[in-house]
């Protein structure tokens, strides 16, 4: 493992609000309510705090991790080592305590062997879940599960969770059920009351109290994007259930009937659809934002495959639809409850023939927010499908991420017209490029003027939609099509640029969900000495501003979680003129990026002059 | 002089109703059902702005574009169909919907999709142009050729068929009918009656392939269709229970029917005591008709309909398409206490 950068703990160290706890469980066994409310206490606390879930394509009974890193700086990416392992799966507690660092933390249930720990010195809480079990009374059949609840209170005591914190989260966490969040309560107390009474504090790490996070929120970026949509005017969503996106529509599902009740009339203004499979998921999709409706839906990797032949179709019939794509990783079935930054060469010319994507790269949980309502604005004024590319980190994982804002401008329809506007029109088409910009005015299902309908093909079609083989009108029709998409680009995010601190000679190149570990990334170079611009690709195609990034800097590390370096191809294809300024950086292993990583790999290019090997 | 022109309850001509001049071969049997489809649409007075064509592909899924010219029209992917009608139907649902599809469409690529647009019951009338092979790659065959049918360069079919309103009936659809492009008169009605209901309707019209399977012998053929269609009733289609007129019917043989529309279907009993109605007498016949070799047309199921998937979601009156932006956006506060709750 490559942690040089990272270094141990020694001697008296006080260690504050800089620590990895990993807690090691089964699935199925009800320890995420426990670990969510040992991760919001943190947040609470108001330290810096991310959670993440690296859990089996299983149901129950196989190993999962939930590992949580706070960092009072702000560094959230994803560590290769623990400071602290909770251990209650006897299956991997030996494993589990090998990444434990020098000075580290072991908590176990002590009905577990106790695991050799040879090398390194580690500080060890026993936990004696099952003997103070005996001492609550609850229903035989949620002992299993309310047992978690002993390590939230353990834990909690030793690294120095106030008590009334724990208390909060309990709360908030059963809000809707109070006598529940009482009796889970008493278990967290029990714990917290044993440890304080039985357990010497002899680590070095420490959690303290900071001011509140008031801008902050806890949420993952499916959720974000399932509101994004319904905030965006969502009117339809056909989709089929895959891992890691179900809980995109699963979160719409559970509030656009609070969310979306027209207030004129009382009536759901928005329909959620399961069909049979992807290709219906994206044929519905396609029909609704034919006929008039801001439709979406949402996928992974194996769903993009089968929906290819309708997304190609809106392409060419210019069909405004959005996409979300949560990655998890390939090929074939792949790992499906991993993630990976794998798909982008595939959505970005997606279907056969001549076609070109635009594609949407959230990086944090608060642009999951933000893309959601944007795509919509922009599939339906440039009358094509949208991809959001998101991954099973950004999207499943919780994050502590900035307060979702208010959309700042008014919904998008793009040129919808209706029987009055139609009339204004000498000659219209629907394939008639009448503003120069390559975008054509569209009627849709319901116009009542006999002049309104048209018809929709994926054949050759004239710009009044009548067939056509003719090879200028079939040459013309692409080139329009190309047009509108080259205008499309002053719509789309800008990058995120962090500057170094000082004049720079190198940059760094990301997106999405590494957004984390890159800046941690950067830090570390600095403190090497080595100054780094960092910059994270929110769109393709590129704009201006990723052209002068890369122009300004001497090499560019494109840094991605895939085999091959797709962003780094894309790139160098785009803004060919620099090619040879990128060079890829690329791992692929199913894990969220880690800084140490990144830096190692990027000193390791550095010394050989940058080049690529 | 003034050449008469007739015009409909609501003052269009049946030109109003053409589409583009047809390209498929002279005879095709799917010229028939335009001709029909137009006619029939006419007669029920629909202005043609509210009713949509969704098809998929291959020559049945282009014939939309041959009739119904003032209608939206989306001629998508083989055998999808169904799939973009069941996001369509949610744009404006005063839309009449008609789905038209082939024996390759909707029997072999999207067979799937057929059964679950049933099971969704997407209000619409679902046209099968059935000639038992693929016309527009020239000539193999179907999930619906005979078994035993021979053609020109696939030699031998070795498989059986499938009954398409077999599978339209253990599906769920409330309107299941069968009927020949020899026979317009029949199909007119059944198009009539399928459009005056607000579910899914299945029609699925043996419809001659001129150029590949039209021989004698072929089930999908006109002389076969001739020789030995079976109509199970006669059927008619009244706009107003004032104009049906019984004259020709004996009492006790008919059986007059309020459609969803208002309007009324009557089918004359012929020589059987067959109950539409019936879901056990409508998989004997199917089987039967196929075992003894005889054609069954007409009504072969029809049944109350249940909930639309429109009826499911509880939409406004207005159509959801023109619902404006400001009522699309929920409100800013609402975020607010969203952002509260996730603290």
């Amino acid at each position: 493992m490559l942690e040089t950068t990272q270094k141990s703990v020694q001697g008296n160290e006080r260690i504050v609000n800089e620590v990895c706890v990993a807690i090691c469980t089964v699935n199925g066994s009800g320890s995420a309510t426990a670990n969510s409310i040992l991760y919001r206490s943190l947040f609470r606390m108001g330290i810096l705090t991310s959670g993440k879930n690296i859990f089996p394509s299983n149901i129950k009974g196989l190993p999962t991790w939930f590992v949580i890193r706070a960092s009072a700086r702000g560094y959230t990416g994803r560590v290769a080592y623990d400071d602290v392992v909770v251990a209650l799966n006897a299956a991997t507690i030996q494993q589990d305590v090998t990444y434990l660092r020098e000075g580290g933390v072991l908590f176990y249930a002590d009905h577990l062997e106790k695991p050799e720990i040879k090398d390194k010195e580690v500080i060890v809480y026993p936990m004696p879940i099952k003997t103070l079990m005996k001492q609550v009374d609850v229903p035989r059949n949620l002992q299993s599960y309310m047992e978690n609840m002993l390590y939230v209170g353990i834990v909690g005591q030793v690294l120095g969770i106030p008590e009334e914190i724990l208390k909060a989260t309990v709360d908030h966490h059963f809000r809707s059920k109070p006598a529940i969040a009482e009796s889970n309560f008493n278990i967290v107390k029990l714990g917290f009351q044993y440890a304080f009474e039985n357990l010497e504090k002899k680590d070095h790490f420490y959690l303290e109290q900071l001011p509140e996070l008031s801008d902050y929120i806890l949420t993952d970026g499916n959720n974000a994007g399932a509101l994004g949509s319904l905030y965006g005017g969502l009117q339809f969503c056909a989709w089929y259930p895959i891992t890691p996106a179900t809980s995109l529509v699963e979160s719409a599902i559970a509030q656009v009937g609070k969310l979306r009740k027209d207030p004129e009339t009382g009536k759901n203004t928005c329909v959620i659809l399961q069909v049979e499979d992807e290709l219906a998921a994206a044929g519905a999709t396609l029909g609704a934002g034919w006929a008039g409706l801001r439709a979406m839906t949402s996928t992974s990797g194996p769903g993009i495959s089968l929906m290819t032949e309708n997304i190609g179709l809106a392409y060419f019939t210019e069909t405004p639809m959005v996409i979300w794509d949560v990655q998890r990783v390939g090929p074939s079935t792949g790992l499906p409850t991993r993630t990976a930054q794998g798909d982008l060469s595939m959505l970005y010319t997606l279907g056969h023939g001549d076609t070109q994507h635009v594609i949407l790269i959230p990086g944090t949980v608060t642009e999951c927010f933000e893309f959601g309502w944007r795509s919509l604005d922009i599939a339906e004024k440039y009358q094509t499908p949208i991809f959001v590319l998101s991954d099973l980190d950004l999207g499943m994982n919780t994050w502590v991420t900035k307060r979702f804002e208010y959309p700042n401008q008014p919904i998008e329809r793009g040129k919808i017209i209706r029987e009055e506007k139609l009339e204004e029109f000498k000659d219209w088409g629907r394939y008639k490029d009448l503003d120069g910009d390559g975008i054509p005015y569209r009627t849709v299902v319901g116009n009542l003027s006999p002049k309104a309908a048209y018809f929709t093909r994926g054949t050759g079609h004239d710009e009044y939609g009548n067939y056509s083989e003719d090879p200028k009108n079939w040459s013309d029709m692409l080139d329009r099509i190309g047009l509108k998409l080259k205008g499309v680009v002053k719509d789309l995010p800008k990058p995120v640029i962090r500057r170094a601190k000082a004049e720079a000679d190198i940059g760094i190149i990301g997106m999405g969900s590494t957004h984390d570990a890159m800046i941690e990334a950067q830090d570390i170079l600095a403190e090497k000495g080595i100054q780094a611009d960092y910059m994270r690709v929110r769109a393709l195609p590129a704009n201006s501003a990723v052209r002068e990034f890369i122009a300004s800097h001497a090499r560019n590390y494109v840094v991605e979680l895939n085999r091959d370096g797709q962003l780094q191809q894309i790139l160098s294809l785009e803004i060919s003129e620099y090619s040879e300024k990128l060079i890829s950086i690329s791992v692929i292993g199913g894990l969220p990026l880690t800084a140490a990583w990144t830096v190692e790999s990027i000193l390791g290019k550095e010394k050989k002059g940058g080049k690529t090997c | 002089m003034e050449k008469h022109v007739d015009l409909n309850r609501i003052g269009l001509a049946l030109t109003d109703y053409k589409g583009k001049p047809s390209t498929l071969c002279p005879g095709c049997g799917h010229n028939a059902i335009s001709n029909q489809i137009q006619s029939a649409i006419w007669e029920l007075g629909l202005p043609p702005e509210k009713v949509m064509k969704i098809s998929g592909i291959g020559c049945s899924s282009k014939s939309p574009n041959y009739f119904l010219d003032r209608s939206f029209g989306f001629n998508g992917l083989h055998g999808r169909m169904p799939t973009l009608a069941t996001g369509a139907c949610f744009g404006d649902s005063s839309i009449k919907i008609l789905g038209i599809s082939g024996d390759g469409d909707t029997a072999s690529i999207g067979m799937g999709h057929f059964k679950h647009v049933i099971r969704r019951n997407v209000p619409m009338v679902y046209i099968i142009e059935n000639n038992g092979c693929y016309g527009l790659t020239k000539g193999q065959f179907s999930a619906t050729s005979d078994q035993g049918l021979r053609l020109k360069h696939q030699g031998v079919n070795l498989l059986p068929p499938l009954d398409l309103c077999m599978e339209a009936l253990i599906s769920g659809a409330p309107f299941v009918a069968r009927t020949f492009s020899g026979d317009v008169k029949q199909m007119k009605q059944l198009i009539k009656a399928a459009l005056s209901q607000n579910g899914v309707a299945v029609i699925d019209v043996i419809s001659p392939c001129v150029t590949f399977n039209n021989r004698d012998e072929a089930l999908q053929s006109y002389s076969w269709g001739r020789e030995h269609e079976a109509p199970i009733q006669g059927i008619a289609h009244f706009q107003s229970r004032e104009e049906i007129q019984l004259e020709n019917f004996e009492e006790g043989t008919f059986r007059e029917i309020q459609l969803q529309d208002g309007s009324y279907m009557v089918l004359k009993k012929i020589d059987t005591d067959y109950d539409p109605t019936a879901l056990h007498a409508a998989l004997d016949l199917l089987t039967e008709s196929y075992k003894y070799h005889y054609f069954a047309t007409g009504l072969i199921y029809f049944s109350e309909v249940p909930p639309t998937i429109q009826d499911m979601y509880d939409l406004p009156d207005e159509p959801l398409n023109r619902i404006t932006k400001d009522r699309l956006r929920p409100s800013k506060e609402s975020l607010e206490a969203i952002n509260v709750s996730l603290y």
